[in-house]
């Protein structure tokens, strides 16, 4: 439950009124203008704005994408890339910047408990929305397509991507055209952010479709997003062109392109030959980067994603139930040298599930230290006596494990040699495992089938580091549970962190909360962080607007404010 | 002939029938699945996939989900993409075009330069043109399409600017100089490699037409080189390549992955392996029964062209 001063903290953040800010609206400014410095500047690198936007939507950005966008319908299960389109056709009620604050769309202003947007006890929600938002064939956009969009949602025939959150919402009444109330189940702070994750789709199309897994607007979407859809050429680009009814600022582009081009190489060389302007999922490939900076006509980004690389080791498996063997094999991973020369020195070390440029990230987490003479030390301590192969073993059970990852992915696999090489040294063994994408991630990972797997996961939802599903005792897919803890973790004390902190509305409070979790998580290394992912991205000379947004799982959350100098 | 043509279709009919069924156990029986995508995801749970699975019936028993694809197929429904939700033969369609053209393009150059380079190297055999032919062959045939095409890239694209490093067309451009100028590389890249096959095949079959008796009666009658060569050992040489056309006849349509990916070229065979990749079951079956149908197309026109070219030939 929310506490008494009932302040919903990060609502504060994007609401603040610069007349007479209170005591904690003046904290909350200093924490986030504090944790603004100490982040680095590539996290929030922008090509600058030496020009002003244009007043009408002039040029085309074509961006190139190495996986193709499929999915149109953003209530509907998708991909980062399918993300990365419909933010430029549809709209949520609020999105997230890049300093993790909420930033009205449809909605007027983001609702709290200061506004009484949300109730005290965070159960009554009440929605003001814009009266000047349209579809893009014109029909205005009301209260009732956001009723008509949550009831989707929670339509049992409908193939949604997810109901995290939007089945706690009952009782929903359209109060005026522009305004919603609903009731919640139960207080859940993370739906903020699921909602500015949520797309509105329109009711005046869908509502009259028989098949809600089927219909044209399946292919030819209608939104409120800066952009309209063109076309598409399947296997080849989609073609968006500016919504010049848009409620919001911008669009300065006339036309969008999002380009499919599967191969890295091939997709580095059309950026470097000019026919691609902008190089969006999955980026310049590391081999390339140094050249790619000298590129005359060219700007490169290197920023962090949310995805953190790590070791997932089956908690239940064998020798990773003794905490000290994972303490051990964490102590022999030699991070610099996968970071270094694997991964060209891009992505940054991390402790922590959460991203180092979160509102929630835990800056004092013990820090890592390649140390093969303590983890030799901890472990002939905790009684794992090495055998005549020199693989330790304790009360029968061998240091001796798998290792799974993705195949063809040329730096997990070489990533999979130095750990082999690292934990030989103290002897364990791990022997490689690898198949194919569609086969890990099938049951082989959401089944704990597995006894270690070296895999990058974004644990955020969106903004918020509400980690029930990954790190909930009762989140085991294996074990019937609803979630995704795969590496089935189970701790009393993390799923009490997790209840408070998804019942907490105050920002401060569950700064505080989510801090000790990744504590908790850290010192049980329930999880062998690595690094945090980046992400190296290129836009052609004179594209302005470029944001990188650790908040979003891609880079073109923006578009709309691009523009050519 | 007649009922030759049609016990011919009616074996395809029974053959395509057991490639279905193979083809269907054996993509079904691999593991993963089209969900595999969304497992690592953030926001979709081991519920909302299991959720999805059943509502996709990808949890019902193989042999009923394969009777219910092929009473559809039957139809003439030929299922829906899981990934946009598109008709397969829409999707099929939709890549045709760009696979016909870079293929048809690719073959034609192929044939003429391949069955010109194989003839000269027959008739002057053993010597340097010959020994060239046969070398750059060879080097086409080892060497991988993807490094050819690559090159061609470094060389063409990133260093003399001459042609466009990849894809179909300029967007928003749609002329025809624009398409024949992003037409060029990866057609010459294909041809290289057709060519290397089209002239080895044409060289063995004219040495072998060269040495009959017919041809030395032609010259002992005093009939000019040229004319002996176009009018009597050319047309009976030409006879195998109809086999070898009809073998390549799929493949027109078929498409041809590496160049597809190296070029961006929207055809036949990247979208083959994208839906493998991400386990897009009706495409890859719709896929899999259309080749098959080119193939048994491709080799019953051989048969009957054969016969009606050479009278030697009855078929039925």
């Amino acid at each position: 439950m929310a506490d008494e001063t009932g302040r919903f903290g990060v609502g504060a953040l994007g609401h603040l009124t610069p007349g007479n800010p209170n005591r904690r609206q003046f904290m909350l400014l200093g924490a986030s203008a504090g944790a603004a410095l100490t982040v680095p500047a590539s996290a929030f690198a922008q090509s600058e704005g030496q020009a002003n936007p244009p007043d009408k939507p002039r040029g085309q950005v074509i961006a190139a994408l190495s996986q193709e966008p499929t999915v149109f319908h953003p209530l509907m299960p998708g991909i980062e890339v399918d993300q990365g389109v419909w933010w430029q056709i549809f709209s949520p009620l609020w999105f997230v910047d890049p300093a993790g604050h909420f930033v009205p769309d449809l909605a007027r202003e983001i609702p709290t408990i200061d506004n009484g947007g949300i109730s005290a006890d965070g159960l009554t929600w009440k929605i003001k929305l814009r009266s000047d938002a349209k579809w893009h064939d014109g029909t205005a956009f009301t209260a009732e397509d956001v009723k008509f969009s949550l009831d989707l949602i929670n339509n049992p025939d409908f193939r949604v991507l997810s109901r995290v959150g939007h089945r706690l919402v009952k009782d929903i009444k359209v109060v005026a055209p522009d305004e919603i109330h609903w009731r919640m189940e139960s207080p859940y702070s993370p739906y903020m952010s699921i909602l500015s994750l949520t797309c509105m789709v329109p009711k005046h199309i869908l509502e009259k479709v028989s098949d809600p897994n089927n219909s044209p607007f399946h292919n030819a979407p209608v939104g409120t997003g800066p952009f309209r859809w063109g076309e598409r050429v399947p296997g080849d680009h989609i073609l968006l062109n500016a919504h010049t009814g848009y409620h919001g600022k911008g669009p300065y582009l006339e036309r969008v392109v999002f380009k499919y081009i599967p191969d890295l190489t091939v997709l580095y060389t059309q950026f470097r030959t000019g026919q691609v302007d902008y190089t969006g999922i999955q980026g310049i490939l590391p081999n390339f980067v140094q050249e790619a900076k000298t590129l005359r006509g060219h700007k490169i980004f290197v920023s962090s994603t949310a995805s953190v690389e790590h070791i997932a080791p089956n908690l239940e498996f064998g020798p990773f139930v003794d905490r000290t063997v994972r303490e051990a094999l964490y102590h022999a991973i030699n991070k610099k040298a996968i970071i270094d020369a694997l991964n060209y020195g891009l992505p940054k070390q991390t402790e922590s599930f959460v991203p180092q440029q979160a509102w929630s990230f835990q800056p004092d987490l013990p820090q890592h230290s390649y140390d093969p003479a303590k983890a030799n030390a901890l472990l002939d301590a905790a009684g794992w006596v090495r055998g005549a192969s020199g693989i330790r073993e304790k009360g029968g059970v061998k240091l001796e494990f798998t290792n799974s990852t993705t195949s063809g992915n040329a730096v997990r696999e070489q990533t999979q040699q130095l750990l082999i090489q690292d934990w030989r040294a103290i002897g364990a063994a791990m022997r490689v495992n690898d198949m194919p994408a569609a086969v890990i991630w099938g049951d082989f990972w959401q089944q704990s089938k597995f006894n270690s797997v070296l895999v990058g996961v974004n644990f955020m939802l969106g903004s918020d580091p509400d980690v029930t599903p990954r790190f909930g005792s009762g989140a085991t897919p294996a074990k019937g549970g609803r979630g995704y803890n795969t590496y089935q973790y189970q701790n009393p004390e993390a799923d009490r962190l997790l209840a408070e902190g998804a019942r907490q509305f105050d920002l401060a409070q569950r700064k505080v909360i989510y801090g000790d979790l990744q504590k908790l998580i850290r010192n049980d290394l329930a999880i062998l962080p690595l690094f945090q992912s980046s992400i190296t991205e290129g836009v052609k000379e004179g594209l302005q607007g470029f944001r990188p947004n650790i908040n979003t799982s891609s880079n073109c959350w923006n578009m709309r404010e691009w523009y050519w100098a | 002939m007649a009922r030759y043509v049609a016990n011919r279709l009616i074996q395809a009919i029974l053959l395509l029938v057991i490639v279905s069924a193979l083809g269907f156990a054996i993509l079904h029986l691999a593991p993963g699945g089209p969900l595999a995508q969304f497992a690592v995801s953030s926001q979709m749970s081991q519920e909302d996939l299991a959720r999805v699975t059943r509502q996709l019936g990808l949890d019902r028993p193989l042999p009923i989900q394969y009777l219910d694809w092929f009473g559809r197929m039957l139809r003439g429904d030929w299922g829906r993409s899981y990934r946009d939700g598109e008709g397969v033969l829409t999707i099929i369609g939709s890549h045709l075009g760009a696979t016909f053209e870079l293929m048809a393009t690719a073959t034609v150059i192929a044939v003429l330069l391949g069955c010109w380079i194989g003839v000269l190297g027959a008739v002057r055999r053993y010597s340097l043109f010959d020994s060239l032919a046969t070398i750059g062959a060879m080097i086409a045939l080892s060497i991988p399409t993807f490094w050819f095409g690559l090159v061609t890239i470094y060389i063409f694209s990133v260093h003399l600017g001459w042609l466009p490093s990849g894809d179909r067309q300029t967007i928003g451009d749609g002329s025809v100089l624009d398409l024949l100028h992003h037409l060029i590389a990866p057609a010459m890249v294909l041809a290289l490699v057709e060519t290397a096959i089209w002239g080895r095949f044409m060289r063995s079959s004219m040495l072998e037409v060269v040495n009959q008796d017919y041809i030395r009666t032609a010259r002992a009658k005093g009939l000019p080189e040229w004319r002996i060569l176009t009018t009597h050992a050319l047309r009976n040489a030409l006879l195998p390549m109809i086999t070898v056309a009809g073998l390549q006849f799929p493949t027109l349509l078929g498409g041809a992955l590496v160049t597809e990916t190296v070029f961006t070229w929207p055809g036949m065979g990247r979208l083959f392996l994208d839906s493998i990749g991400y386990r897009d079951y009706p495409v890859v079956m719709g896929i899999l029964m259309f080749s098959a149908t080119m193939v048994l197309i491709g080799s019953l026109l051989a048969d009957i062209l054969y016969a009606v070219v050479d009278p030697r030939i009855r078929v039925g």
